[in-house]
């Protein structure tokens, strides 16, 4: 879902990267003032998975692959803002080092997949838990997963119709459709990673949420 | 650094050194909605930056699999590393306020 240069118009890529500026600044604040010596290692290592599942396209229906995004991942275990901090870290260096994701276009791929995928998935994670109750964390796990890449791929195809690239009435059911097959992969990737460190290291699943 | 740490790291730079080779070669979802409605020509030659290991490849190794690993590798443990540097960084900064 990495948007490249050229399709968005100025005013879209401008606006976002201001937002997107902003609103990891005051993660970053956040992050600052709560983060302690076991949010170290956790951080680094998130990073460095999130990074290495997003190479690992998988194909879905009709030529089209897929790719983990990891913001439920990263926001379930590590918080929203700490969360963000460490999507927005695979981000920049993907978009720096790999060109996956143009230069313009980065403040808006901070937006979907950061912080949409991050501060959303938090905080539905946080309601449905409340609502299903403590026993149900896989069920809970999978659905927040899924809703913040389909949430995440409609809000591209909102900035794409912002943009006058492709009409919203074109762009939101494809992106929705296709990106909610993708979300199976998501949610499963996703309730693995975090059933196996519940696992090996349970008192990791109970560290602060920042 | 934990043992958790050290096996989940692990594990990442397998995954991307093993598996990414094999990773499927479609469009992902966004590029397959742009080439089907047909705006996938508005990022073509667009690109205002030349990264260095564009599309997850060493343009030096010719091996298209031993690339995308190489490339995997390294991008893997950059992340790592930028990632976890900046967590300290942030926490030093935190003592000193």
């Amino acid at each position: 879902m990495h948007i490249p240069d050229g399709f968005l118009d100025a005013k879209t890529w401008i606006t976002l990267n201001v937002v997107s500026a902003g609103v990891l600044g005051y993660a970053i604040r956040n992050v600052s003032k709560k983060i302690g010596e076991k949010h170290i290692p956790l951080i680094g290592v998130m990073s460095a998975f999130i990074f290495a599942c997003q190479m690992l396209n998988f194909p879905v229906a009709g030529g089209t692959s897929g790719h983990f995004m990891g913001g439920a991942l990263s926001a379930i275990l590590l918080g929203p803002f700490a969360g963000l901090l460490v999507m927005s870290t695979v981000l920049i260096v993907q978009c720096l080092i790999f060109q996956d994701g143009g230069l313009t276009a980065l403040g808006a791929n901070i937006f979907n997949m950061g912080i949409i995928g991050t501060i959303f998935s938090y905080w539905f994670y946080v309601l449905i838990r409340k609502i299903f109750g403590q026993k149900s964390f896989v069920v809970s796990v999978f659905i927040v997963s899924w809703f913040a890449i389909v949430v995440s791929a409609s809000f591209c195809a909102l900035e794409l119709a912002i943009s006058g690239t492709v009409p919203l009435k074109v762009a939101l059911p494809a992106m929705a459709g296709v990106h909610s097959l993708i979300g199976i992969g998501e949610g499963i990737i996703t309730v693995l990673t975090l059933s196996f460190i519940n696992k090996i290291r349970p008192d990791l699943m109970d560290i602060e949420k920042i | 650094m934990g043992k958790i740490t050290v096996i989940m790291l692990l594990i990442s730079l397998a995954l991307a050194v093993f598996l990414s080779p094999f990773a499927s070669q479609s469009p992902d979802g966004l590029e397959k909605v742009a080439e089907d409605k047909g705006f996938i020509e508005k990022g073509e030659g667009k690109e205002v930056l030349q990264s260095p290991l564009p599309d997850y490849s060493i343009r030096w190794i010719k091996n298209e699999q031993i690339s995308t690993s190489v490339a995997g590798f390294i991008g893997t443990l950059f992340v790592f590393v930028v990632s976890y540097v900046l967590a300290i960084f942030l926490k030093k900064w935190n003592t000193r306020s």
